[in-house]
């Protein structure tokens, strides 16, 4: 990921910093312009939960190269309430591991870096409860 | 008064035994154990270093501050393992609590000091009243050379201090400092492993470093071993700390609450910190803390804490330390594994 879209997406990335329609209440993680139910332009800030259950997953067994490493793993959709979903991958958890409605919490986690010698990104990740 | 309003810790879940790695290099794993005081160590996982450690270890100690980040007017991450050579941890630290962008910020380095330096820091700036809440962490993902005495010892974890004016949950009522320039421990630019110098590490460095730090608190603070509920010291291994207590005065009933060392390892700049927040999570109001680091190079930073009437109500805000550390989702590696996670192998093109 280059510097300037990961620096614009600190916000998000880090603190989980969502998007809430002023006027019919919507929550859009990640933050959008538009709302996606009423078409407002309206926000306040808000924050997801950290905190939710895991609604589906796939295994990744065959990784993008700069993953190839930490194959197997598992990717979810978790509901972390307030009608919002994350997508995310599930760190410290093995394909066996991993379950239908399992509860977890998003953790703070290096993302992805470029090489040795290239800016490391951060990020969430969830983990088991 | 100045004090902790909030602290917080992070243990990763992966560990390994002094076992598997005394199998690999032919090693004596029942004198180890027994020289060491040590069972097994911490593993940080691949996608973790001392950023993201000192990240969970700093949301567990806001939970229990119960304060608006955005008030938090300094971030000291102290570490011998920073990610990055030049770009601090403290800002990544900082954005992600939500502390930007009114904070000063800088990232500490003396050996397995950094954290209690970064503590003394923040604290200080506090009482000055420069600033209303300063962070002070200590955080470490260290490596032993493969084979080496240090592999059995090097581990990963993290402590957050928020220091404060009011709701404070343990005063800070003395302080003191002891340093010498004192070659026991080193790492030179571009070296991955650290060096050091055996048998010297101990006496002349951690005893003495520590026995000054420490007499020279007890005499500053007119107080006494038995006048203290708990005491915490380095340990970068499980003798050393209950060695150099027990030749101060304090008893192993004071020392053992946050004697961590046997199984979670070395944490370096995190171990005396993440012995004080096992501390506080059982520590009762009107209890006093003799806590003593020690940085190679070689210093020692004491504090005595005194715990408030505010402890009960902040104890069980966030993730006790010793449940962390005895963890049932304790997940054992074999020394392959621990080699891939911890970067010690060579692959093609690097
Ligand atoms: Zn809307």
């Amino acid at each position: 990921m280059s510097a300037p879209k990961y620096w614009r997406e600190i916000p998000q990335r880090y603190r989980f910093e969502a998007a809430k329609c002023k006027k019919c209440g919507k929550v859009s993680f990640p933050p959008r312009i538009v709302c996606p139910e009423c078409r407002s332009r309206e926000f306040e800030n808000t924050r997801i939960n950290d905190k939710g259950t895991v609604e589906t997953y796939t295994v990744i067994r065959v990784a993008p190269t700069q993953f190839t490493d930490e194959a197997p793993y598992p990717v979810a959709i978790v509901d972390v309430g307030d009608g919002v979903r994350v997508l995310c991958q599930v760190a410290d958890c093995g394909p066996e591991e991993i379950k239908i409605g399992m509860s977890v919490r998003l953790e703070f986690r290096k993302v992805q870096q470029e090489g040795h010698g290239g800016i490391i990104n951060y990020g969430y990740k969830c983990v088991p409860e | 008064m100045v004090g902790i309003i909030g602290y917080g810790a992070y243990i990763p879940r992966n560990r390994i035994k002094v076992e598997e790695i005394a199998k690999v290099w032919g090693a004596d794993a029942p004198s180890y154990k027994k020289g060491l005081m040590l069972q097994e160590k911490s593993v940080p996982s691949p996608d973790q270093d001392t950023i993201t450690m000192a990240v969970e270890a700093t949301k567990n100690a806001i939970k229990r501050a119960g304060i608006d980040p955005g008030e938090i007017g300094a971030v000291y991450v102290g570490s011998e393992s920073h990610p990055y050579a030049v770009k601090p941890s403290g800002t990544t630290l900082a954005e992600a609590i939500g502390a930007t962008p009114d904070c000063h910020c800088a990232d500490f380095e003396f050996a397995c000091k950094a954290g209690s330096e970064g503590m003394f820091v923040a604290m200080s700036l506090v009482k000055a009243g420069e600033i209303k809440y300063g962070v002070g962490v200590g955080a470490d993902t260290s490596q032993g050379a493969p084979g080496d005495a240090l592999e059995y010892s090097a581990s990963a974890g993290a402590a957050s201090f928020i220091f404060g004016k009011e709701k404070i949950l343990a005063e800070c009522h003395h302080t003191h400092s002891f340093m010498t320039d004192t070659p026991d421990f080193w790492r030179r630019e571009h070296q991955f492993y650290p060096s050091h110098a055996s048998r010297f590490t101990g006496e002349p460095a951690y005893f003495r470093t520590i026995t000054g730090c420490a007499t020279a608190l007890l005499e500053k603070s007119k107080m006494k071993p038995a006048d203290f509920a708990f005491a915490v010291f380095h340990q970068p291994n499980g003798k050393f700390p209950m060695t150099v207590g027990k030749k101060l005065g304090f008893t192993e009933a004071q020392m053992k609450q946050g004697w961590l060392c046997p199984t979670l390892g070395n944490t370096y700049s995190g171990a005396s910190p993440i012995g004080l927040t096992a501390i506080l999570d059982v520590a009762k109001p009107g209890d006093w803390i003799f806590m003593a680091s020690y940085g190679s190079g070689a210093g020692s930073d004491g504090f005595i804490w005194k715990v408030t009437d505010r402890i009960k109500e902040v104890q069980n805000m966030a993730p006790h330390t010793r449940a962390m550390l005895d963890t049932e989702r304790r997940r054992y590696l074999d020394y392959g594994t621990y080699t891939k996670f911890r970067g010690k192998i060579k692959l093609r093109g690097e």
